[in-house]
Order: structure tokens, then sequence, then C-alpha cells
């Protein structure tokens, strides 16, 4: 099944003259009203009448999550505050969020994308859909959400936390559509198992996204859960979950490009590659009211195909992730800049400690441990005082970064260090 | 009284490499105590030279410090330390930790690590007790 036929399987002539069309409308919005872009456009020397067409889209300057920090909280956006419906927000690399607003178009077009990509993992009217995202900030629960509603399912609006009351509902309800991480369902389907519900539970596919996964994984999901799992993309500065998709043919995933202009570059001279090419992604808003972006930065490493699709779709197709291209982390799909942990300990002690974050998987959760070394300074000899500063640090931490953590004392001059930029990460999960 | 206290990660040889350069830097230990967490214990001695031990662990990267602590000499009666308890709680003093001290004398002792130094060596001396010194034991 196809959502929207007419966008989905137009020919690459008229995609690329409806996107160019869109591309122009956008640049001479921005460039009116975004001082921002202006500014940045003027800098470059381009101006609105230099683009003409998609094929102009490489003289534009580039946008990074640095910018919207810089422009915090609504700086980049390209309306009235009047005209803006909802806002959400996620992490910076500091300690200021990302704020990203919707106009009620945008919030349409948003429901539509997602609801493109419910299709190709074939939910639609008459289905029971439990979404177990976060709702909240946090773009995954209610961009489901809407979309679901769009198809017509009926949406029970789980999000995350409860998973005893999860797998219930799943049984007593005959749910038959899961969107979550990939993480969590394979924590759920672990829950359903130890309940013995494995065989009575009615379930048939699942959307999952919100962090980076295998296509091993896909199909261990597949396999013990007997349903059809779907790989589902987006961020919340260029929308939110539904930027992109994979059909039931599971070869990459389709763009809806008639909104999202993609392209890939070389992160290192940041010159634009060929199709197929491995390199970092980058979107250009074609519809975006609130919040357009011009060549947004997504960091995500993947490559680009053109070709058609066994499904008949002829949208772009980018590759499962390879990584990214900054150090940022996806820990129970919520976005983690080990600066943020830095700037916590900062806040909290005046200079930073030396630490090291670890990274794993025990039964299928992500876990987060900060191990802190113990300074001179932090120093006591009763344990009671330890623990409190063990807590405080992990209080502060889980303020700035909006997740548990294990705090960990160690000794000091025991966590490694490194010649040049540190490195502060150790991450187990084995993914790629 | 000045005690070394050093922090050690719960994992095997730390406590023994601790010990190693306290040998080697020619320290002698008179006491000593251990405090255990699942993650981290924390080493508190009492030594001939406190200075002289810390500076040694800290050269070889382990966090170690002095801090006070008091010894309260203990008569060879039954009930003597609840006594000295006694006249520490009933000034509204908390204990934070305790252990025996080794004293090369006749007499026991134990260290006491109150919330308030000051205010527990005067009820402990209101109330008859006596105290070793750092010159007393070496």
């Amino acid at each position: 099944m196809i959502w929207n036929e007419a966008k989905e399987c137009m020919s690459r002539d008229e995609l690329m003259h409806l996107q160019s069309k869109r591309l122009v409308k956008q640049v001479e919005r921005v460039y009116h009203n975004v001082e921002f872009y202006r500014k940045k456009m003027q800098s470059a020397g381009v101006e609105p009448g230099d683009i003409k067409g998609v094929e102009d889209v490489y003289k534009l300057p580039y946008t990074t999550k640095d910018d919207l920090r810089d422009t915090y909280p609504f700086g980049l956006f390209a309306t009235p505050m009047s005209e803006i419906v909802r806002v959400h927000a996620s992490s910076g690399t500091t300690g200021k969020a990302t704020v990203v607003g919707y106009t009620r178009r945008d919030i349409e077009i948003w429901q539509e994308c997602v609801a493109r990509a419910l299709t190709m993992a074939g939910v639609g009217k008459g289905d029971i859909i439990q979404v177990a995202y976060g709702y909240g900030l946090f773009t995954g629960g209610l961009g489901a959400h809407y979309g679901a509603e769009y198809v017509g399912a009926t949406v029970v609006p789980q999000s995350t936390g409860n998973t005893k009351k999860l797998i219930t509902m799943m049984n007593d309800f005959g749910t038959t559509a899961i969107a979550c991480t990939p993480s969590y369902l394979l924590h759920i389907a672990e829950t359903l198992e130890n309940e013995g519900l494995l065989g009575s539970i009615k379930l048939k596919s699942a959307i999952c996204g919100a962090e980076p996964w295998t296509e091993a994984m896909r199909l261990q999901i597949e396999e013990k859960l007997q349903i059809k799992a779907h790989d589902i993309y987006g961020l919340s500065e260029v929308m939110g979950p539904g930027v992109a998709c994979d059909c039931e043919f599971h070869q990459g995933l389709h763009v809806a490009e008639d909104h999202f202009l993609p392209e890939i570059i070389d992160p290192e001279t940041l010159d634009p590659l060929d199709a197929n090419q491995p390199g970092e992604l980058v979107f250009t808003t074609l519809t975006k009211e609130g919040l357009p972006l011009l060549r947004y930065r997504t960091k995500d490493l993947t490559s680009i195909s053109y070709d058609k699709c066994d499904c008949g779709r002829t949208s772009a197709r980018i590759s499962r992730f390879k990584g990214r291209s900054d150090d940022m982390l996806i820990i129970r799909g919520v976005n983690v800049f080990p600066s943020q942990i830095e700037a916590a300990l900062l806040e909290m002690s005046g200079t930073t400690p030396h630490y090291m974050m670890i990274v794993d998987r025990v039964n299928n959760l992500d876990t987060l441990e900060v191990q802190v070394e113990v300074e001179e300074r932090f120093f006591s000899d009763q344990i009671k005082e330890l623990e409190n500063l063990s807590k405080q640090i992990a209080r502060t931490i889980q303020m700035a970064i909006g997740l548990a953590v294990k705090v960990k004392l160690v000794e000091p001059k025991t966590l490694e260090r490194f010649e040049g930029k540190s490195k502060h990460v150790i991450d187990n999960r084995k993914l790629v | 009284m000045k005690q070394l206290s050093v922090f050690l990660e719960n994992r095997e040889g730390r406590l023994e490499e601790a010990l190693r350069i306290l040998k080697e830097e020619g320290i002698n230990i008179i006491s000593m105590s251990v405090a255990d967490t699942a993650e981290y214990g924390m080493l508190r001695l009492i030594v001939n030279d406190v200075e002289k031990g810390k500076n040694a662990l800290q050269k070889e990267g382990f966090s170690a410090h002095l801090s006070d602590v008091i010894a309260v000499k203990m008569p060879h009666v039954v009930g003597s330390l609840h006594d000295a308890l006694s006249a520490v709680s009933k000034a509204n003093i908390n204990v934070e930790y305790l252990y025996a001290l080794c004293t090369r004398t006749d007499e026991a002792a134990i260290v006491i690590k109150p919330s308030d130094t000051e205010g527990a060596v005067k009820a402990l001396k209101d109330a008859g007790f006596g105290f070793f010194t750092d010159g007393d034991l070496f």
C-alpha cells in the first residue's frame, strides 16, 4: 500500500520540478523573514535570485545545531509566534535545548509524512497501535500519534515507562502495531516471552526509530515477535519522525522528498558527494513554515540511492546509518553529547574532573554510567560524604540530559588519557 | 591525632598496592580499618609518619588525605566503651565511624571520628576519659 501515490511515485523529472519550485519559494521567504539567514547568505555572496532550482542548492550556506543554539529559542523561526501552534525541544550540544516550532500547516505535513511511513509498514484503518515513544518535548510520541490518527488507526498513547502495563494492554486490546525504539521493542519481546504471552498477542508490525540499529537487530525483532519491523527516521530540527521510512523491501529508507531535499556531503571538505557515496546527510526543508532550514547538517552518516524501488516509489532512499560525524550519542532514544556531561560536572565542581561515559546495553535497554575520578578536592574519608557526592553528580547530570545515570567514583589517574582531543566515551553497545 | 585515609576502588590488588607503597617508604602501620561499599573502599590508617605516607601514596596516584580523629583510652573494665559513647551521644554528637587502636601498651584504645571533634573531646574529658596523641604510640 502507498499512502500518497501521486507524490511518492511521481517521475524524477516531475519531482525535481516540484522541488525546484518549492526551493525557490522557500529561499525567498527565508531570506526576507529570517535575519540570520539573510546575513549568512549575504556573507556567502548569495542572493535569492541565484537559486533557480535544486541544481543551485549547493550555493546555499550550511546550517548546524550550533546555529539553533546561538539563536535560542526562536531566532530561526520564519513566521510570527502567533502562527506557531506547537514547539518541541531536543538536547543541544551544551546546556541549552534546541527548540523547534511548527505552524498548523507544518503539523499537517508532518502527519502526512508519518502517514506515508505507517502505510509502508502496513498500518492503517482497523489497526490498533500503541505509541510507546515518549510524549512531551521529544517529537517521537506526538509525531507518531498524529500520523497514526491520520491514517485512521486506533491510537493508544502509551508513552514510555511501564512495560508491564504496555504488554497487558497489548494482549487485552489485541494491538496490531507498535511504534517505539528498537531496543525497547526487544525488551518488550523479552518481557512478553517471560510472561508466556508471545503466542497470544496479535502484533503484526512495528515502526521503530529514534536510535541507530542494525539489520541484524531488525531481523531479530521480526523473528522473535513474528512481525514486520520498519525503520523510521527523523530529527526534530527537520521535523521529527517521518522524514524517511523503509518499505516492505527494506532497501533503504524512502525520504519524503517533496518536503525535504536530501544531499550527501563530505563532512571534512563539505563538498557535495554523488549518489551512493557515503557521507553526511544534509537536509533543506522545502515546505516548512515555522522553522525552515537551509542545508541543515544532520551529522548522520549514510548514502543516497535514486534508483526506483521495487515497491514503485521513486523517492530517494538513504541507506542504514553508519554512524555520526560528531560525538553525539543516542541513549534510550535521547540525544546526549559528552559536552553536556562536561558542562554539568563543571557547574557542580568549578572545574571538570576526569570522567568517562560508559554506554552499554543490558537486557536490551541502554545504560549510562559516568565514572568520575575522586580528586583531592572531592576527598572525604567518610563513606556518606562520598555517597552524597556521587548522588549529587548523578542528579546534576540527570537534570542536564534528562536520563538517569549511574555514577561510579574511581581512583585518580585510572581513566585513560588521550593526547589532544580527549576521549570521554566507551560505547559497548554492539550496533555496527 | 592524624589519620591517613586512602580511597580504594573495590577490585583486586588495590589494597595490596597501597600497602606495598607504605612498606617501601618504611611506614609502620599501628592500626587500620577498611570501610567497604560495592564499588570502593576507604582505608583508614594510624601510622608513624602520616605526612610521608600521604605524599608517597599521592605520588603513586592514590587519593590520600589526612583527617583529625581522636584516640580515647579505654580502661579494661566492662562497660567502658559504652560509657565513652554515652558521653558523646549525650552531647548530641554523632559518631561517623570508630575502630580499635593498637597502642603497644597495656591500655586499650579506640579511634573515634565524631561529627564535632572539639565537642567530643570536651564531653569525654568531662566523663573522665584520657587520650593518646600522635607522639604517644610511636
